[in-house]
């Protein structure tokens, strides 16, 4: 069991900046992401895209938004659980939760932080008839172990970098690997295309553009697929594994079925006050929450989430006397002993 | 400034004629959204980058739009339910031109 004090469900920019403030006031933090690294949206869809509206910084790549955050928060030591989707929550008799994963790793805090932007990221999926029936055999929209594709047959389809970058490196694990996709053109990285051009040139890379995957085989096991190439020309193509990789789509997903407020798929919270939703304890911040005026801007789920933690803190400690304070004044205390602080003003006497 | 008017079919299949200001620097996401045609978070997910295909529709009717981008084509590419006449709905700005213009939503996936 993994215990902290504030449980951060989502590892986007407001996630991640809700382990600074929490940390000021010596709270510890552990966050949860479906995703397999943190950013949120800003690493799985739009990394390389600026923002301009981050204060004091007139220009600045989503990516580089969240290696920022990572370097700011790196002093307090934050838990992740990567690679895995919230899945339930418990209320404890003493009024602290318990929140178990898709793959069953609980954790336990005093303060829940929902701060899951649109959703866990979900695979998007091909509308093939019966697709559904190969997802455990055959069928995988997300690579985990690529062991599994050791000396078999597989066919990818897909035309971003996931798609031209696991086609690459299969291509030493698999016994033969084909690329699906609609388009000759592909909209992954300059370097990716390149290579693929190269293991195409060499035959290991079978390339079947501008082509279609129509139709799924196999009884227990998949053992081919129907592809329709140049929209009129049917082929078939034996396989043991299919992955389409087509991107992720964001679903609020089990978080919708808490007990807590929806309205416009996204949890109402009290933002007169501490962005707490109608469960005590549980707070929303960032993207996920909504209340009236509410914009979806990550410089709002910056200041949501600085509230945010002085309500957790006397939720937490709620006898304890405190002043918030100004980082300049009080510095940064690390939980692994570094401090930053102001440097003392040198004092010289004129003679 | 004059206002333009959309034909918008939802998801559902209902029709709504919305009037749309020209001078805010939209586009037909936007409009959709501004409208609540589609709810919350099922439509222009990548905030209009042409990243996603949740704002994808079918153009109905036979109004000049501007040429589509390499973005926009290559993420087409990537979307399902792709019609000759789908385009992303985040990449068509409005303008006085498109007054009258008939669109429908594809699908959610």
């Amino acid at each position: 069991m993994i215990k902290t004090d504030i449980l951060i469900i989502g590892a986007g920019p407001t996630g991640l900046f809700t382990v600074f403030e929490a940390g000021l006031l010596k709270l510890k933090c552990h966050l949860i992401d479906a995703l397999p690294q943190p950013g949120g949206q800003c690493s799985e869809i739009y990394p390389k895209k600026p923002i301009y509206d981050i204060p004091a910084y007139p220009e600045i790549l989503a990516g580089d938004l969240t290696e920022k955050l990572l370097e700011q928060i790196a002093s307090f030591q934050p838990g992740f659980t990567l690679g895995e989707r919230a899945e339930t929550i418990e209320k404890l008799e003493d009024d602290t939760f318990i929140v178990t994963t898709n793959k069953g790793t609980k954790h336990h805090a005093p303060v829940i932080a929902i701060a899951g932007g649109l959703g866990s990221f979900e695979p998007r999926k091909p509308p093939i008839p019966n697709i559904a029936e190969f997802e455990n055999s055959g069928v995988e929209y997300i690579i985990r172990d690529p062991e599994i594709y050791r000396n078999k047959k597989v066919v990818i389809a897909g035309g971003g970098d996931s798609a031209l970058d696991w086609a690459i490196f299969l291509t030493n694990v698999a016994s033969e690997v084909s690329l699906v996709h609609r388009r000759n053109e592909f909209r992954g990285a300059l370097d990716s295309v390149e290579k693929v051009q190269e293991l195409k040139n060499t035959g290991k890379i079978k390339l079947i553009t501008p082509a279609e995957v129509k139709e799924i085989h196999g009884k227990d096991h998949l053992t081919g697929v129907s592809i329709i190439l140049n929209k009129n020309e049917t082929i078939h193509l034996e396989a043991d594994h299919f992955i389409p990789l087509f991107g992720l789509s964001p679903k609020l997903g089990p978080i919708g079925n808490w007990g807590l407020e929806i309205e416009k798929n996204a949890i109402k919270v009290n933002n007169a006050l501490d962005y707490q939703t109608n469960i005590p304890g549980i707070y929303a911040i960032g993207d996920v929450n909504t209340y009236p005026g509410k914009l979806k801007l990550i410089l709002c789920g910056f200041h949501e989430a600085t509230l945010m933690c002085q309500s957790a803190y006397k939720r937490i400690y709620p006898n304890k006397k405190y002043v918030m304070k100004y980082t300049t004044v009080g510095g940064v205390e690390g939980f692994d002993g570094t401090k930053k602080e102001a440097p003392k003003a040198v004092v010289k006497k004129i003679e | 400034m004059t206002d333009i008017t959309i034909k918008i079919t939802d998801r559902n299949g209902t029709l709504h004629e919305v009037l749309v200001p020209t001078d805010m620097a939209m586009n037909i996401m936007e409009v959709i959204r501004s409208y609540e045609l589609a709810p919350e978070g099922t439509i222009g997910i990548c905030g209009g980058m042409a990243m996603c295909a949740s704002c994808q529709c079918y153009i109905k009717s036979d109004h000049e739009l501007p040429e589509m981008g390499s973005d926009e084509d290559l993420m087409l590419a990537e979307a399902f339910y792709v019609e000759d006449n789908s385009r992303l709905s985040c990449q068509i700005p409005i303008t006085v031109k498109l007054n009258g213009l008939e669109i429908e939503l594809a699908p959610e996936s």
